[in-house]
């Protein structure tokens, strides 16, 4: 009985906290963007400017939830949903510390890359349901972008797969006790880390939404709340790839005894997360065949690359 | 589990209804996708975990995007579906429709009268699938994977940008 | 790749640099002299009205914002009977500052001028007129004019030689 309940508290606690940070995220992303911009950022409402989480909130809810009459409804309905879906539903897999985890699949990573391409979609459909040319420009290339980008992704997870025996996330957390796998897999963690921000579709990677060109792509005709779930999957999304990314490459919860594991993991992707706004506020954005060039001419090889080098060097120790 | 299963089987089977019965491409094509997943789970829960991953990974995820990709692109409209309406007629379907018909009451026919086994589901874990893979089926493995080194050849031939010229003047002879 | 990371860097380091932001109501801004904010009308240092109402400054503006009647009192000197400047219209291009040939209309470095109500935009001559000289103390257009209007008699302003008496220019 109380096995049963610990575990609903586990999956309710993770899902409220992922819901905070996400709209934490909003308030931080304001602050530290404006820090390296040498501006200040919101700081009037409350302390530290911390209301205005409450603010945006508010004002996200009480919008005019509109649907433009020569939308698709259903699809356009439903788009929104399917990222934030998506997204939380990866979260199933990360071990955040050796007691709090949801599920630990065997198939974990793929389980992952599942989602995170199912993710696609709600740009995809939200883009083609808005009924509107720069939305259908945004969907195209957001779809190209990610399809591509999916590839490297998972190429660049193999390397770790192979180095720890088990797609199962768990078992790659604890086969880092030694090393983490960015000492032995530093260009997979480079690729991945780029690749994840175009998945994510976060700045400098942003171009199925880039406001100059496409007036905010995808999501130009959304409003209210829906746009508010398009908003909170992108931040639920940095914090995915932030989290995938540390119990992948740095360790997970592994680090020094002297503060609990949760709070190892914690600190760890808060530093990713922090280091995707250093990204948005230094980097431009490349030009859309720059994008698909770079990834297709450069990462794959590289991927590739790595992948035979890392299983022919594990090859060659493993011999009896 | 097997409540799991009914449910999964009955989902994949109205989305394939579905796909077969939208007259908009991109929603039979999003009825296709809900398909896919229940097919997924299905083989999750028959003991085959990486082939569910791949099945959403690939199929839900690459190739339909890709298929929705292309309908985008078309810019399918109204007359469209009026198009598929006039396709879906009673003639057009009936003949197809009894044909199969026949062939699914002999599939149950021959299910109901097999004696009754209970299935036992051994889980195959992804290692297995690689070391059967590259033990037993390498063969395979390696000519799918020449023959998709020949579509990617082929495919950056045909994408290949020809030389521009700028004037039709300052072309050259080129054969 | 390394002019990114290089970027990536300096971009990082910008998180101890000091930032530029004025905290407004608390803390104003230092606004310089020539500043162009709100729209006055100065005085003479008889502490007279130094508009002459030539419309120059409404013919100027390229936004049409400034009205006003021009009249004389009995002693011959101009002055506006109503001065109206709509400053929900002015753009604050300091073109009718420049217009004016008695430094009367002159711009001076003051923004704080919001209202809730658009019609407490309309500024009247009662708004607009300042206690003050503004930019050019000591300046007094009726001194140096060559016209009689009350303020001296002709030929004592200043650097002015006195009236010629015609009749004695006779052969």
């Amino acid at each position: 009985m109380s096995e049963t309940l610990n575990y609903w508290l586990v999956i309710v606690g993770i899902l409220f906290v992922l819901l905070n940070i996400a709209a934490f995220l909003i308030w931080v992303e304001r602050r530290m963007l404006a820090l390296w911009q040498d501006r200040l950022g919101p700081n009037r409402a409350g302390p530290f400017g911390l209301l205005i989480i409450l603010a945006d909130t508010l004002k996200l809810f009480f919008k005019e939830d509109w649907i433009p009459p020569f939308a698709d409804r259903h699809v356009f309905v439903i788009a929104p949903a399917v990222i934030v879906i998506s997204v939380l539903l990866s979260f199933a897999i990360i071990p955040f510390a050796p007691a709090i985890q949801i599920v630990d699949l065997n198939i974990g990573l793929l389980f992952f890359l599942g989602m995170s391409s199912l993710g696609v979609y709600s740009i995809v459909l939200g883009g083609w349901a808005s009924n509107n040319k720069y939305s259908l420009l945004g969907a195209l290339r957001g779809a190209s972008q990610m399809i591509s980008y999916e590839v490297f992704m998972g190429l660049s997870l193999m390397g770790v797969v192979m180095l720890s025996g088990s797609f199962s996330l768990r078992t790659i957390v604890e086969a880092q006790k030694d090393y983490w796998f960015v000492l032995l897999q530093p260009v997979g963690f480079v690729i991945f880390f780029i690749a994840g921000i175009a998945e994510t579709h976060r700045l400098p990677f942003d171009i199925p939404e880039a406001e100059s060109e496409l007036v905010a792509g995808f999501h130009s005709e959304y409003s209210g709340m829906k746009f508010g779930m398009f908003f909170i999957g992108e931040y639920l999304g940095i914090t995915l790839i932030s989290s995938i990314t540390v119990a992948l490459f740095f360790g997970g919860w592994l680090g020094p005894a002297f503060l609990p594991p949760l709070a190892w993991f914690a600190i760890k992707t808060a530093g990713f997360i922090l280091f995707f706004i250093l990204l948005r506020a230094s980097l431009p954005r490349p030009r859309y065949d720059q994008l698909m060039e770079y990834g297709w001419k450069i990462l794959l090889p590289l991927t590739l690359l790595n992948l035979l080098v890392t299983g022919g060097i594990i090859l060659f120790l493993n011999q009896p | 589990m097997n409540v799991f299963f009914y449910i999964a089987a009955a989902v994949a089977i109205i989305s394939t209804l579905m796909v077969i019965t939208r007259k908009h491409p991109v929603h039979a094509l999003l009825y296709l996708i809900v398909s896919f997943m229940a097919v997924a789970i299905i083989f999750f829960q028959l003991g085959a975990p990486f082939v569910a991953a791949l099945e959403i990974v690939l199929y839900a995820g690459a190739i339909v995007v890709l298929f929705i990709f292309v309908v985008m692109m078309l810019n399918l409209g109204r007359e469209t579906s009026l198009q598929e309406k006039t396709w879906l007629n009673l003639a057009t379907w009936l003949l197809p429709g009894v044909l199969g018909a026949i062939l699914l009451i002999e599939l149950i026919y021959l299910i109901s009268t097999q004696p009754n086994e209970t299935l036992t589901i051994a889980e195959i874990e992804p290692k297995a699938v690689a070391l059967s893979l590259f033990g037993p089926y390498v063969i395979g493995v390696e000519l799918s994977a020449m023959l998709l080194m020949a579509g990617v050849i082929g495919a950056a031939h045909i994408g290949r940008r020809t030389i521009k010229h700028y004037h039709r003047f300052l072309q050259e002879e080129t054969k | 790749m390394l002019s990114i990371i290089r970027s990536i860097w300096l971009t990082f380091l910008h998180l101890f640099h000091k930032t530029e932001t004025i905290q407004y109501p608390e803390e104003k801004v230092q606004l310089r002299p020539r500043y162009r904010g709100r729209i006055v009308l100065t005085r003479d240092p008889d502490n007279q009205e130094r508009c002459v109402g030539c419309y120059l400054c409404a013919a100027a503006c390229p936004v049409d914002c400034i009205a006003l009647q021009a009249t004389e009192n009995e002693e011959g000197r101009r002055y506006p009977e109503f001065f109206r400047i709509n400053f929900s219209r002015c753009i604050f291009c300091g073109f009718c500052e420049e217009a004016c040939p008695t430094y009367a209309i002159q711009l001076i470095p003051d923004f704080e001028m919001a209202e809730y109500d658009r019609q407490n935009l309309v500024y009247e001559k009662e708004d607009l007129l300042i206690n003050s000289q503004g930019k050019y103390p000591g300046y007094n257009y009726y001194k140096v004019a060559g016209l009689d209007a009350g303020v001296k008699g002709k030929g004592e302003g200043t650097n002015e030689e006195p009236p010629v008496d015609r009749h004695s220019l006779l052969p």
